[in-house]
């Protein structure tokens, strides 16, 4: 029988492989390949004068030592601008081995191959480089000053000023009853996922072809950026993203300089090299994201109801902008989350430092922006003396209003219209969900036991699935099984599975017969990428429609065989029979023989299908006009623009206001993102995008010291949490399909991150009644707040006793 | 991060590890290797040869009698955390190991290890502090025995030079009408600690309280044993104001600031766990008068 | 001299059951000879400085960071790691560790490249206890304390914990089996 998968909690088909250590990860691939490794700067701003490989070439199974010199053609040329922008007015790439000037720490100079990663290692010891060390800036707030500039022809330090604007907003901020500004700063985090990136190349000089295996986001765009950078044909280079061990971002970067100098070494040595990037590499030279100073201005009336907001974001972008502006873009245009905000303008400058690049790190800039808005009710609350949920609820967007304009341009150039949502009710499940209305009475138990508590919560709206388009591609063999490729690439997200249901409920068939491949370009040449919560989104809808298609395809073959019309058919169980007819049926996978005219008798699916094999008509070619031989589809889905997931966290802390310690105790969900493919595996991404949030919140930061060295790039210092500090998670679902696809669905995979720093920040300033303007925090900066004479208390604790006395 | 290039030997007697320390340069002892793995690997350390304990037959015991705890080099944290005989004659032993990183490194880091890396973020340092304990060393010209005060001699270092291996440590038995506590504030459990303390109160006989001791995790470049009984001598232990003992304890302590706390914070935390850890270990003093 | 000092060694194990041998560098942490010299690619690597747990596999039985520790120092031992934690079912197939049933019924893991070190650990500790009793929330939080993972925020790990407990409470052999698959979760994917 076949089971209608769709929306249905199915164990993961991947999992096989990788509970029994069979999985294949980056570094798994390539047994005997040399190993490469880099000289990386050490100094976050400095020329270079000098590098000296004299001491490293006798050390045994050195094998090449490449510098900038080495260097040809357009890879010599720095690493290319991926999302250019009018408004990034001063982009800025590094090159893929330094070229006389390095501006941050970690940056590469020189990469060592050898025979294996400890000999490379012991190379690059040896190599001497010599640095000039110049002016560093650290930090947003050391760039807008810009005594120094990291960059010599941009003084401002300024890589972009990005600006929306919605209405005239200093008017309307003057005619509000009631206005406030404020300032704030959230520090920087990164993906960090448990596998680094990594690289393995094999160039076959015979067949003059190159197979490049990278632990990416976007297989499709790095076989690109390699064609073109290596001047290679297209068709002589493939990409695979083998199994990824996690990627939240930091992997959409590409090429990364790896990406283009490992097979550059492959092809120049005629072996296969690889690089596995390690942990002290992958903090000091992958992707960071978060840093930002946010200036807000609000106007609202008695009711707290916004009535014109004016934001000013700097954005510390680190030392390069390969990645565009899309941060910054994100932060404001979901700033705005499920709010009716009548004028709005936003400023989001972005700007350069000597620290590592600022890419997409799962929420990608909404974490920022929901910190920013969320941060503003909260205030607006405190300060008219409401309820900081009923300020929320008078704010919302209501279920009428959909599809609602904000009047912005978001990420992906379209714009920021909601095509769904319920957020009143949103706002209703997360206050039954936490308690919301009997949180005194805790307060008072949390009291009695010496504890501080307090509540927070924070919404948002996420634009999720971005365009231009993926595809997919299925395909049904003579054995029965459906090949299914999509190009995008999977780091966990269980595509094998969800990917596999959707195929399964559109054909018919059962999931054991269907066979997903991503992120291989051998298998689908064309796609975008995994990132933004699109791969459900996208690749789940061309998976959708290239099914759909064969479908078709299948019931026009086994209508003509069976004497049927198409329409008087289901498939079901992998057969095709005619609705009624018991017996009138034939299997789909003879329908996938009789596809193909050519039939030799290798096995016996085709000698069985010669029974339903009828001559052709002499008078037509054996391919129909329009038709091709086999069972198969290929289609794209290409959105006319995101759609938008919501969400709705509160968190419960406990605070020893002896020792300051933050205790999560209770963390509330809920969670609207369409119809679900797999419930069991979105839950799952909100369980981990909020164990991410609580670690940026309470633990994660990037602690660089003003000479940009970044002080805690270990796993000891920087300090993602265990089991022992994710809290337990309460979830509840909501669903508003999406009317602008064909499955109905929205991306769930960022969402988990997204309010997690505001819903804390407003939880502890609950608990302690000190205004919370930084986040994270941790427990040494808390008791700095707590003892500060300067710290602002909150007005809600002045109306409370024994708060903030 | 692949250590460096080193030579390796595995001697199968105390003796002979002497002897490969002696004839090699820069060479070090490798116990449980939990520390100094990390630090080759990151090379951080570089000796030119590593001389394994591993083999040497003899050292995995914990003895334990009346006089106190000796724990032999190659006795692992969670062979010592699982020890009765050792918990019930010196309970810190347990407390502290307790709180000695995840199963997995106490499955393979030692405690004389630990003692003898002379991190003063580790527990086992200040243990010994506190219970007035001492090390066996070997070197060539024998068998000694060296008080903990005389082997601490900075952060990562101690007075023990040339070729020497420390092949036990002794951890004095509790003295009678006596109470311990041991307590961390880390900022992720297992982490090493960003304050913790150990504290030892006696009592005289009429439960009045006679001394009290207290060491310190992460505050300060060596471990030190601070002597708090000044702010509660003679009290009855019910009424003793442990608070008092706390702030004594701020005023001695002087602690260093770093990315996960402030030198103020530190300062902090240790008078807030003096106190609790001082009311757990009175408890337990008077517990032996019932 | 008599004892000997070496920059390289043969190093003799039986790993899952079957005695290897490799030649080293006495350098060469045992993690990179189960994966590079062995083959056994199934022990991860995530931050080689001993804090994420990744590497863990058992030596003679116990859990341990397999980065924190030099092939030479285990020459002679048993090791276990993820590749031989299912047994063979003596018909040319495999019977899963009730972990390894217990990750892939909770959802308990996502990327999957921490898992082999939560299999390991989380495996070495039910079998170190009395499996009749009942598991404790405090003996679940140590049992995956001192691994990180970055994707599934650990609730599914717990909970695959108690379910793995809990099926081995249940003695071999017997006929109840582990606690009945929930209805919702029959349409297994099945392996690949």
């Amino acid at each position: 029988m076949t089971t209608k998968l769709f929306g249905e909690p199915v164990r993961r088909r991947e999992d096989a492989r990788l509970i029994t250590g069979k999985g294949r990860y980056l570094d798994d691939i390539g047994a005997g390949a040399l190993a490469a490794a880099f000289v990386r700067s050490p100094h976050a701003h400095a020329s270079i004068t000098d590098v000296d490989v004299d001491a490293a070439l006798d050390v045994e199974g050195l094998v090449a030592i490449y510098t900038y010199e080495d260097l040809t053609g357009p890879l010599a040329e720095p690493l290319p601008v991926l999302i250019p922008h009018p408004q990034l007015t001063a982009p800025r790439t590094g090159y893929p081995l330094a070229n006389g000037e390095v501006n941050h720490v970690g940056e590469p100079v020189v990469m060592v191959v050898a025979t294996d990663r400890y000999v490379a290692e012991d190379a690059a010891e040896r190599i001497a480089v010599t640095y000039e060390e110049l002016p560093v800036i650290v930090g947003v707030d050391a760039a807008r000053e810009a005594r120094a500039c990291v960059h010599e022809e941009i003084p401002d330090n300024v890589a972009a000023r990005h600006h929306q604007e919605t209405g005239d907003v200093e008017p309307a901020l003057a005619a509000s009853p009631h206005t406030l500004s404020f300032t704030q700063y959230v520090e920087r985090s990164a993906s960090m996922p448990l596998e680094g990136k990594g690289v393995h190349a094999r160039w076959d000089a015979d067949d003059r072809s190159l197979r490049v295996h990278t632990s990416t986001q976007a297989s499709t765009s790095v076989r690109a950026a390699i064609a073109a950078k290596l001047q290679l044909p297209l068709d002589q280079v493939e990409v695979v993203a083998p199994d990824v061990g996690g990627g939240f971002g930091v992997k959409i970067v590409h090429p990364w300089p790896e990406e283009l100098l490992v097979p550059m070494a492959a092809i120049a040595l005629g072996r296969e090299v690889k690089w596995t990037e390690d942990r002290r590499e992958h903090f000091i030279s992958s992707a960071h994201e978060r840093q930002q100073r946010q200036e807000v201005s609000v106007g609202f009336d008695d009711d707290g109801r916004i009535t014109a907001l004016d934001v000013h974001v700097w954005h510390d972008n680190g030392a390069y902008t390969p990645y565009g502006i899309i941060v910054p873009i994100v932060t404001a245009t979901q700033l705005v989350g499920p709010y009716v905000i009548p004028v709005y303008r936003v400023v989001v400058e972005s700007v350069y430092t000597n620290t590592v690049i600022v890419t997409p790190y799962r929420g990608a800039g909404r974490p920022q922006g929901c910190f920013a808005m969320e941060r503003t009710m909260d205030r607006i609350a405190d300060v008219l003396g409401l309820d900081r949920a009923v300020v929320r609820e008078r704010n919302l967007i209501q279920p009428s209003q959909f599809p609602y304009d904000h009047h912005l341009t978001f990420q992906d150039g379209r714009p920021v219209i909601y095509d769904s949502g319920d957020y009143p009710a949103l706002l209703g499940k997360l206050k039954a969900l936490v308690g919301w209305d009997g949180i005194e009475a805790l307060r008072d138990d949390a009291d009695a036991r010496g504890k501080l508590l307090g509540v927070g919560m924070a919404l948002y709206v996420e634009g999720t699935g971005p365009g231009p388009y993926e595809g997919g591609h299925v395909q049904v063999l003579g054995s029965g099984k459906v090949l299914v490729s999509t190009g995008l690439t999977t780091q966990g997200q269980g595509h094998e599975t969800s990917f596999a249901q959707i195929v399964a409920s559109e054909l018919g068939v059962p999931i054991e017969d269907v066979e997903v491949t991503t992120g291989d370009t051998r298998r689908f040449p064309y796609a975008v990428g995994t990132f933004a919560s699109r791969a459900a989104v996208m690749s789940g809808n061309a998976i959708a429609l290239a099914a759909r298609g064969v479908r078709e395809k299948a019931l026009r073959i086994a209508a003509d065989v069976l004497e049927a019309d198409p329409g008087d058919l289901e498939i079901s169980d992998g057969v095709v029979q005619v609705r009624g007819t018991p017996g009138a049926s034939i299997p789909l996978r003879t329908v996938a023989v009789l596809s193909n005219p050519l039939r030799y008798a290798f096995d016996e699916a085709a000698k069985q299908a010669t029974q339903f094999a009828r001559a052709g008509s002499d008078d037509k070619p054996p391919v129909a006009e329009g038709d091709a031989p086999g069972l198969e589809h290929r289609d794209y889905y290409s959105p006319i623009r995101s759609t938008f997931a919501s969400g709705a966290h509160a968190a419960v802390v406990e605070i020893d206001p002896q020792t300051w310690e933050i205790d999560v105790v209770n963390y509330a969900v809920v969670h609207d993102c369409g119809n679900v493919v797999n419930p069991m595996i979105v839950e799952g991404q909100v369980h981990g995008g909020v164990a991410q949030g609580v670690g940026g919140a309470l633990y994660e930061r990037m602690a660089y010291d003003a000479d940009g060295q970044l002080q805690n790039a270990s796993f000891m210092d920087f300090l993602m949490p265990y089991a022992s500090e994710v809290p337990d998670i309460v979830i509840d679902h909501q669903q508003t399909p999406s009317p602008l696809n064909p499955l109905g669905i929205k991306g769930a995979g960022e969402a988990g991150v997204i309010p997690g720093s505001a819903a804390l920040a407003s939880a502890i300033e609950d608990a302690v009644g000190r205004r919370i303007t930084s986040m994270p925090i941790s427990p040494t900066e808390l008791y700095d707040l707590m003892r500060s004479e300067t710290a602002e208390r909150t007005a809600a604790s002045g109306r409370r006793t024994g708060v903030g006395a | 991060m692949k250590p460096a290039p080193f030579r390796y030997a595995d001697p199968r007697s105390v003796p002979e590890a002497l002897e490969v320390l002696a004839a090699e340069e820069g060479a070090k002892v490798l116990a449980g290797g939990q520390s100094l793995l990390p630090l080759l690997s990151m090379r951080l350390a570089a000796p030119a040869t590593l001389v394994d304990l591993n083999r040497v037959p003899g050292l995995d015991t914990v003895e334990v009698n009346g006089d106190g705890v000796r724990v032999g080099a190659l006795v692992r944290h969670a062979g010592l955390l699982a020890h009765e005989g050792a918990a019930r004659v010196q309970p810190l032993l347990a407390r502290a190991t307790a709180n000695v990183a995840h199963p997995a490194i106490r499955n393979r880091g030692t405690t004389v290890g630990s003692i003898a890396h002379a991190d003063p973020a580790g527990e086992m340092t200040s243990v010994l502090a506190l219970t007035g304990g001492s090390v066996t060393v070997a070197a060539l010209s024998g068998e000694r025995e060296v008080d903990w005060q005389d082997l601490f001699v900075g952060p990562l270092e101690t007075s023990l030079l040339g070729a020497a291996v420390v092949t036990a440590a002794f951890f004095p038995a509790l003295p009678p009408r006596s109470g311990t506590a041991f307590a961390e504030v880390a900022r992720r459990k297992g982490d090493y600690a960003v304050c913790g303390a150990g504290v030892v109160v006696t009592l005289d006989e009429d439960r009045r309280v006679a001394t009290v001791r207290a060491s310190y995790i992460s505050v300060g470049l060596t471990p030190e044993v601070h002597d708090l009984t000044d702010a509660v001598a003679g009290s009855p232990v019910e009424k003793a104001d442990w608070a008092a003992a706390g702030a004594l304890a701020r005023t001695l302590v002087e602690p260093d600031g770093d990315l996960h706390a402030s030198a103020d914070y530190r300062r902090l935390l240790v008078g807030v766990l003096t106190e609790r850890t001082l009311a757990e270990a009175a408890e337990e003093a008077a517990g032996e008068f019932e | 001299m008599s004892v000997p000092v070496d920059t390289e060694r043969t190093v003799h194990l039986t790993v899952n059951g079957v005695p290897r041998e490799a030649t080293v560098p006495v350098r060469r942490l045992l993690s990179d000879a189960l994966r590079h010299d062995l083959g056994l690619t199934g022990t991860h690597v995530g931050c080689e400085h001993g804090v994420c747990g990744a590497c863990t596999v058992l030596v003679d039985g116990e859990p341990v960071r397999s980065c924190l520790v030099l092939a030479v120092q285990v020459d002679g031992a048993a090791v276990t790691t993820v590749e031989g934690l299912a047994r063979d079912d003596g018909r040319g197939g495999q019977v899963l560790h009730p972990v390894q049933e217990a990750f892939r019924e909770c959802h308990a893991l996502q990327c999957g490249f921490c898992t082999p070190g939560f299999l390991m650990t989380i495996a070495a500790g039910l079998e170190a206890r009395d499996a009749a009793e009942e598991i404790s929330e405090e003996e679940v939080d140590d049992l995956v304390g001192g691994n990180l993972c970055r994707c599934t925020g650990y609730a599914n790990i717990k909970k695959a914990v108690r379910h793995a407990a809990a099926s081995m409470a249940v003695p071999a052999g017997t006929v109840a089996g582990p606690p009945a698959v929930p209805a919702e979760s029959a349409a297994d994917g099945g392996p690949r």
